[in-house]
C-alpha cells in the first residue's frame, strides 16, 4: 500500500479540527479524477448513510420499580406489547408488535396504525405513554397490575438494540401475480406493475466497506440521530454471499446488530411506520464512518450506484413460498432512475429508503467529525466476512412426533 | 372565466339527480369529472374540473348548495405533511399523476398540489402517513 494510515493517526486529526472528511457520494468523483491513492492520501474518513425501514429493531426498557414491586410477566405501551420475560422490570419493545385488538389482515389489507415502531417514535418525542403491567404476585413482588403513565426521561434505562440493520443489499420487489399484493416492500401492483428496492446504493455503509475490513465489534456510529454502535454481526448475516468483480454482493448479504441509548437520539431519525397490509415496523437512520487506511478502503468507498446490482425478486410466489432464483439483476443507477427494463417491459421503480436521508445523515456524520464531537474507534474484533463461510440456513420441517434425540 | 377542481358530496336522497346534467344546461359550465364514487350507505362524491363564466359559476354553487350537497375545493383536500415524510419515494409510483415525484438527482420528493386528482391512493401507501386529508375520508374507505 502506498498509504497508510492508523485510526490513531485519523483521530489525532480529529480533534485538532484538521481532518478531511468527505460523503461517500462526494468521494466518488474525487476517485475518478485523482485516483485512489492520491484520493487516500488526501481524505481520512468518508461517512456513509441509510435512512430506510428496519425491521429487527426495538429497545431494552428498564421502567423502574413500582411500589410495592411487581415482576412484569406482560407489559403494554400504549397497548402495544412487549416482551416481559427478562427480569421484574425489564422489557424488549420489537418495533412490530401489534396490539392485540389491531384488526390486523381482518380488514385486508389492514392499516397497522400503531404499532411498536410508533411507540418507540413516542418515547424518543418525550411524549407521555401508558404503561400497564401484569403479573402473579410473589412474596417479594406483591403486586399484580399496574397502569400508569411514563416518559423516555423518568425510566431508567432505554437501549436502543437493533438484531438486524444495514443489510447489505436488497432484492427488488415486484408482483408477477394477477392482483395487487401487500408486503414489506411496499404495495405490489399485479403483473410487474411497480419495483421497489430499499437501500441508499452508493451511500449504504455496507457498500462501502463490503468486506468489513474497517466496520467491527465497536464501530461508533450515528444512530438515530445520537451516537450508536456495532454491537455484533446482524442476524441473517450472509457475508459468503456471490459478488460482483469488485466485491459487491449480488444478493442480500451482510448485516449489523446495532445499539445505542435511546435517550439521546432523536425522533427525525427513529420512526413509526405503518405498510398497508403488512404491519407497523420502524425506520431507523444510520450512518457509520469508515476510515481511510489505504488507498484499498478508498476504492471501496468510490462505489457508485452502476457498480452495485440488486435481485430482483417476486413476492407473489417465490418470495413467501422461500422459492430460490430471481427474475434477474438490475444495478442501482437504473432504479433510482425511475424504470427498469424487465422481461421485455419497462417497469416503474420506486424506493422505500430514503436517499435524500441518507445523503443528510452522510453530511450530519461529516460534520460531527469535523467538528471534533464525533471520533473514531478501533473495533475490538472483526466481524465475519466472506471467507467465514457462512451459509444461510431455513428452518427444518420435521414431523414434531419424530425426535431423533430421544 | 373560472376554472375550478371541486368535490361534490352527494347526502344518500340526491344521489340519484341528474346534477351535472343541470350543472351544464342550466349553468352553461363545462364539467370535467375526475372520479365518482358512491359508498356503502348511498352517499355519493364526485370529484370534478368546472369551469364557465364566474357569475354563471357562482350561480351553479348557490344551487347546489341549495340542493343538499356539500362543495369544497379540490386542492384543499390532500396535504402533504412535508414534516412527516420521510422522502423515501414509496408514493411516486402509486400516484398516478405524478403530483407525488422524486427530484432528480436529489432524490427529494416534492408534491405538486396543481396535479393531484385526490384519487387518495397515496394515504394508506405511505408508510408514514404524511399524507392527509382533512374531510373525514373514513366514509369513502
Ligand atoms: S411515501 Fe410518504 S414519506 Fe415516503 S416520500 Fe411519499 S409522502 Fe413522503
Ligand atoms: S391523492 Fe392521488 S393524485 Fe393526489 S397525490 Fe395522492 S396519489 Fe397522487
Amino acid at each position: 500500500m502506498k498509504v497508510n494510515r492508523s485510526i490513531e493517526e485519523i483521530n489525532a486529526k480529529i480533534k485538532k479540527g484538521k481532518a478531511v472528511v468527505l460523503t461517500a457520494e462526494a468521494v466518488i468523483d474525487l476517485v475518478e479524477q485523482k485516483g485512489s491513492i492520491e484520493a487516500a492520501a488526501s481524505v481520512d474518513v468518508v461517512t456513509t448513510g441509510t435512512f430506510g425501514p428496519m425491521c429487527s429493531s426495538g429497545v431494552f426498557l428498564n421502567v423502574g420499580h413500582s411500589s410495592p414491586r411487581i415482576k412484569l410477566t406482560e407489559a403494554y405501551l400504549n397497548g402495544v406489547p412487549a416482551y416481559a420475560g427478562i427480569a421484574a422490570v425489564d422489557l424488549y419493545l420489537g418495533a412490530t408488535a401489534l396490539p392485540a385488538a389491531d384488526p390486523a389482515n381482518r380488514n385486508y389489507p389492514g392499516e397497522f396504525l400503531y404499532g411498536g415502531g410508533h411507540v418507540i417514535e413516542d418515547l424518543v418525542s418525550g411524549k407521555e405513554v401508558r404503561f400497564e403491567g401484569f403479573s402473579y404476585g410473589t412474596d417479594c413482588y406483591p403486586r399484580r397490575k399496574v397502569d400508569t403513565i411514563i416518559r423516555l426521561d423518568e425510566i431508567n434505562e432505554a437501549t436502543l438494540f437493533n438484531p438486524r440493520n444495514a443489510y447489505q443489499n436488497y432484492n427488488v420487489a415486484v408482483n408477477r401475480g394477477e392482483k395487487t399484493i401487500y408486503t414489506y416492500m411496499g404495495v405490489l401492483k399485479p403483473n410487474l406493475g411497480n419495483a421497489y428496492y430499499s437501500t441508499a446504493g452508493q451511500l449504504s455503509p455496507l457498500f462501502n466497506d463490503p468486506y468489513l475490513k474497517t466496520i467491527g465489534l465497536g464501530t461508533r456510529i450515528f444512530l438515530g440521530g445520537g451516537i450508536g454502535y456495532v454491537a455484533w454481526h446482524g442476524t441473517q448475516h450472509n457475508p459468503s454471499a456471490a459478488r460482483t468483480d469488485k466485491g459487491i454482493p449480488r444478493d442480500p448479504a451482510g448485516t449489523l446488530a446495532l445499539i445505542g441509548d435511546l435517550k439521546q437520539m432523536n425522533a427525525r431519525w427513529l420512526r413509526g411506520l405503518s405498510f398497508l397490509g403488512y404491519g407497523a415496523t420502524l425506520q431507523v437512520g444510520l450512518g457509520i464512518p469508515i476510515p481511510i487506511l489505504n488507498e484499498e478502503i478508498m476504492q471501496y468507498c468510490a462505489v457508485r450506484d452502476d457498480d452495485i446490482i440488486a435481485p430482483v425478486t417476486d413476492y407473489y410466489k417465490d418470495y413467501p413460498n422461500l422459492e430460490d432464483g430471481n427474475l434477474g439483476y438490475v444495478s442501482y443507477a437504473e432504479l433510482k432512475s425511475g424504470l427498469i427494463n424487465l422481461e421485455g417491459g419497462k417497469i416503474p421503480t420506486a424506493s422505500l429508503s430514503s436517499y435524500a436521508g441518507a445523503r443528510e445523515i452522510a453530511i450530519t456524520l461529516k460534520e460531527w467529525i469535523e467538528s471534533g464531537r464525533f471520533l473514531l474507534t478501533e473495533p475490538s474484533t472483526k466481524l465475519p466476512s466472506a471467507e467465514a463461510d457462512i451459509v444461510l440456513k431455513s428452518m427444518p420441517q420435521r414431523d414434531p412426533e419424530k425426535r431423533e434425540d430421544d | 372565466m373560472v376554472k375550478q377542481k371541486i368535490v361534490l358530496r352527494f347526502p344518500p336522497n340526491i344521489v340519484e339527480q341528474p346534477i351535472i346534467y343541470m350543472m351544464i344546461k342550466d349553468f352553461d359550465l363545462m364539467v370535467n369529472i375526475l372520479r365518482a364514487d358512491i359508498n356503502p350507505r348511498k352517499e355519493g362524491r364526485l370529484m370534478m374540473e368546472v369551469s364557465g363564466e364566474n357569475a354563471d359559476y357562482q350561480r351553479a354553487m348557490a344551487w347546489l348548495k341549495e340542493q343538499g350537497l356539500i362543495i369544497t375545493n379540490l386542492e384543499q383536500q390532500i396535504i402533504w405533511r412535508e414534516d412527516r415524510c420521510t422522502h423515501c419515494g414509496a408514493c411516486t409510483v402509486i400516484c398516478p399523476t405524478g403530483a407525488l415525484h422524486f427530484e432528480r438527482p436529489s432524490m427529494n420528493v416534492q408534491f405538486d398540489q396543481d396535479k393531484c386528482i385526490v384519487c387518495e391512493l397515496c394515504l394508506r401507501a405511505c408508510p408514514a402517513r404524511a399524507m392527509e386529508t382533512p374531510i373525514d375520508n373514513a366514509l369513502f374507505r
